[in-house]
């Protein structure tokens, strides 16, 4: 057998095939939600099913990723940085140039467009690191929507400078106290905000989890990623790169990128969570490499918990990587072999930043940090003709009293 | 398969009387108390049992059951200390039914045919997993071979295109969510409950319970009219959450129950 996926009896001949109708790939993903929410999951569903196939819909997107957003992304080559490290050349996909910073808002101008159709005034949106959440006010303000935030109070407190932006974006932050006040105590919040009102109310989720079609409507979303890098690296480089990397916590910019290539065998494909201060220290966000399957938030996937099935704390020096969970599309692409995934540790996230910030000028967001190490312990092993597509997810300024705090600076 | 749910439900229609299911959050106030709350809610008239399973994120549940739900967890309650309390309430109560209420994580992680063998041997006759829809049903099929019975709930947003799904496959008795909501919220509306239920009984013979928003005698009596029970929960879970030791529990229990239960049963006299 060659490098075909399997997962246990499905061997997948087309990547781009799933989730299958019922929102499944292979063993993972689904819609385990409670019946309230059900049916307008349903209507959801089939909303967005026939948007995805509607001219005039994509044209829609297309017009606002472009004008809008300031698509397409370049690719960059990170000569200096790969020069430095010696080994396969570092590329950079640029999602850190889109309007709001991060690729997040191929989402939500996506997911705003199907709540305009579906007539859904008021929008509601959970935030770990803040990103999210400004991506959605942004669009909110764009399209004259209602918006309400929720953020983990904890959060809010890490994260004051995006708050004060969605703020002044004109969206209510609600603070989140339950749980363990953070990303996935949001994701509950939003939820139950949800099925209170469900009649009028559109929940934009940030990421590929969810309940089915969250992971499928997110990816598609994200996946003009892969779509404009291929064509990009075939323009520029006249072939596909060899290893796409990208960072995993939820998976959103990492499938974005990853889509477009699934079925390219010869393109390995290597996901980084984050492993904090190391996944044997227990104090980590990696659900792929140190979690075991379960169900969180409507789908079937790895997830982070204890032997009595409680979802458990995580930790990553990134709130955006800070998430028990991850996309089941994920889930069934290391089952299938496809893609792997790897630790990388919070001293490894914080010296590639500073790498990239020194060698290319180059302020990446600590989540898009960990792509970057991954790309540069990938590189070291691999000769010098070689191509890494790294997906530069977002841009750090968001982050620096985070670094400026860890390295003991007042600002 | 003889199932205690099915002979209380028919007992109560041969008798003419509305059922009274309470929930309490296994583990709280206190993990060792609560078979000795359960022994008490059936004293003051409790017809079937819920037991909620605590679970770290109850989508579905408002601050009161949420946090009963944090104490417990953070007591380390979990399925087997649950199973625990079962077997110790079986052991002096042949007939009352149990239903274990909660997530699905905390079976998935123990295992489907492992747990419906544990909760089959400790005494549990039905699961209600909230997150488990009818298009996911199968998932739980261990247990209903087991013997378990699978509660369904019904929203207001229900078509009727699920509604019949739903009724193709529910056993014991259906769950109707009173309201679109979380669990412990005031929105309760009288009609639009009734009007709701007597369509879901017209179409079936399976009993339907009531719950959600229902908190003493006055609404408990109103929403079990077209009913064949009444589900109260967050009202009793925060009665019992400041009870410091298992006599306080129990007392609580008897004493947030009993007037519902002669509310009840006043109806008929």
């Amino acid at each position: 057998m060659s490098d075909v996926g399997k997962t246990e009896s499905i061997s997948v001949s087309d990547f781009h095939a799933w989730p299958d109708s019922h929102g499944r790939f292979a063993d993972f993903g689904g819609v385990y939600m409670p019946e309230t929410l059900m049916p307008p999951l349903e209507e959801l569903t089939r909303a967005y099913l026939e948007l995805r196939g509607d001219p005039a819909f994509i044209a829609e997107f297309e017009h606002d990723l472009r004008h809008y957003v300031g698509r397409p992304s370049p690719i960059y080559h990170a000569e200096r940085l790969s020069r430095k490290i010696g080994g396969a050349q570092i590329l950079l996909k640029r999602e850190d140039l889109n309007h709001t910073g991060a690729h997040k808002i191929n989402n939500t101008i996506g997911q705003a467009l199907v709540a305009r159709r579906m007539g859904k005034r008021r929008i509601i949106a959970e935030t770990g690191a803040g990103q999210h959440g400004v991506a959605t006010a942004t669009v909110c303000a764009r399209f004259g929507l209602d918006c309400i935030v929720y953020m983990g109070a904890v959060d809010i407190e890490r994260q004051k400078i995006n708050v004060y932006r969605m703020k002044l974006l004109g969206a209510e932050v609600v603070p989140v106290t339950s749980g363990s006040k953070t990303l996935k105590d949001a994701l509950n919040e939003a939820m139950r905000d949800w099925v209170t009102n469900v009649h009028d109310t559109f929940y934009i989720i940030g990421t590929v989890a969810g309940p089915h079609p969250y992971p499928m409507m997110v990816r598609d979303f994200n996946a003009v990623v892969g779509r404009e890098a291929r064509a990009q690296m075939l323009e520029q480089y006249g072939r596909l790169p060899d290893v796409l990397t990208a960072c995993v916590g939820g998976g959103s910019n990492a499938i974005g990128l990853f889509h477009a290539f699934l079925n390219d065998r010869e393109v390995a494909i290597v996901g980084a969570e984050a492993a904090g201060d190391g996944i044997d220290t227990g104090r980590h966000a990696a659900s792929l490499a140190a979690g075991r399957k379960g169900v969180l938030h409507g789908n079937r996937t790895y997830v982070i918990c204890d032997d009595h099935g409680q979802i458990t704390e995580t930790h990553s020096i990134s709130a955006g990587l800070d998430y028990p969970g991850v996309g089941p599309e994920h889930a069934f692409l290391k089952d299938s072999g496809r893609a792997r995934y790897e630790g990388v540790t919070d001293e490894e996230a914080l010296a590639a930043f500073h790498e990239l910030a020194r060698t290319e000028g180059i302020l990446a967001a600590l989540e898009s940090s960990h792509a970057v190490a991954q790309a540069m312990k990938l590189a070291r092993g691999m000769a010098k003709d070689r191509l890494i597509l790294c997906n530069l997810s977002g841009r750090g300024d968001k982050d620096v009293h985070t670094i400026a705090a860890r390295e003991g600076i007042a600002l | 398969m003889s199932n205690r749910i099915d002979q209380r439900f028919a007992s109560l229609r041969a008798r003419g009387r509305k059922g009274l299911i309470p929930f309490v959050t296994a583990g709280d106030p206190l993990p060792q108390a609560t078979a000795a709350v359960m022994h008490a809610l059936v004293e003051a008239g409790a017809d079937v049992i819920e037991l909620g399973v605590p679970y770290s994120d109850p989508v579905a549940d408002g601050p009161t059951i949420q946090h009963a739900s944090e104490r417990a967890i953070a007591r380390g309650v979990g399925l087997e200390a649950i199973l625990a309390e079962v077997r110790a309430f079986r052991s002096r109560d042949l007939d009352t039914p149990v239903v274990l209420m909660g997530y699905l994580n905390p079976i998935e992680i123990r295992g489907y045919a492992r747990f419906a063998r544990e909760a089959v041997a400790a005494g549990v006759d039905g699961v209600l997993v909230v997150d488990v829809p009818v298009e996911e049903a199968d998932t739980l099929g261990p247990l209903v071979e087991a013997g378990l019975r699978q509660i369904f709930l019904v929203a207001p947003t229900t078509t009727d295109a699920r509604l019949a799904a739903i009724r193709a496959r529910a056993r014991g008795f259906v769950y109707y969510v009173s309201f679109a909501g979380i669990t412990g919220a005031d929105r309760l509306d009288l009609p639009a409950v009734r009007a709701r239920v007597e369509h879901i009984r017209a179409g079936g013979d399976v009993p339907v319970a009531v719950g959600f928003g229902v908190r003493d005698a006055a609404s408990a009596v109103a929403v079990v009219e077209v009913a064949d029970a009444v589900v109260i929960g967050s009202a009793l879970v925060a009665r019992l959450a400041g009870c410091d030791d298992a006599q306080a529990a129990m007392s609580a229990a008897r004493g947030f129950l009993a007037p519902i239960r002669a509310a009840l049963d006043a109806m008929h006299s």
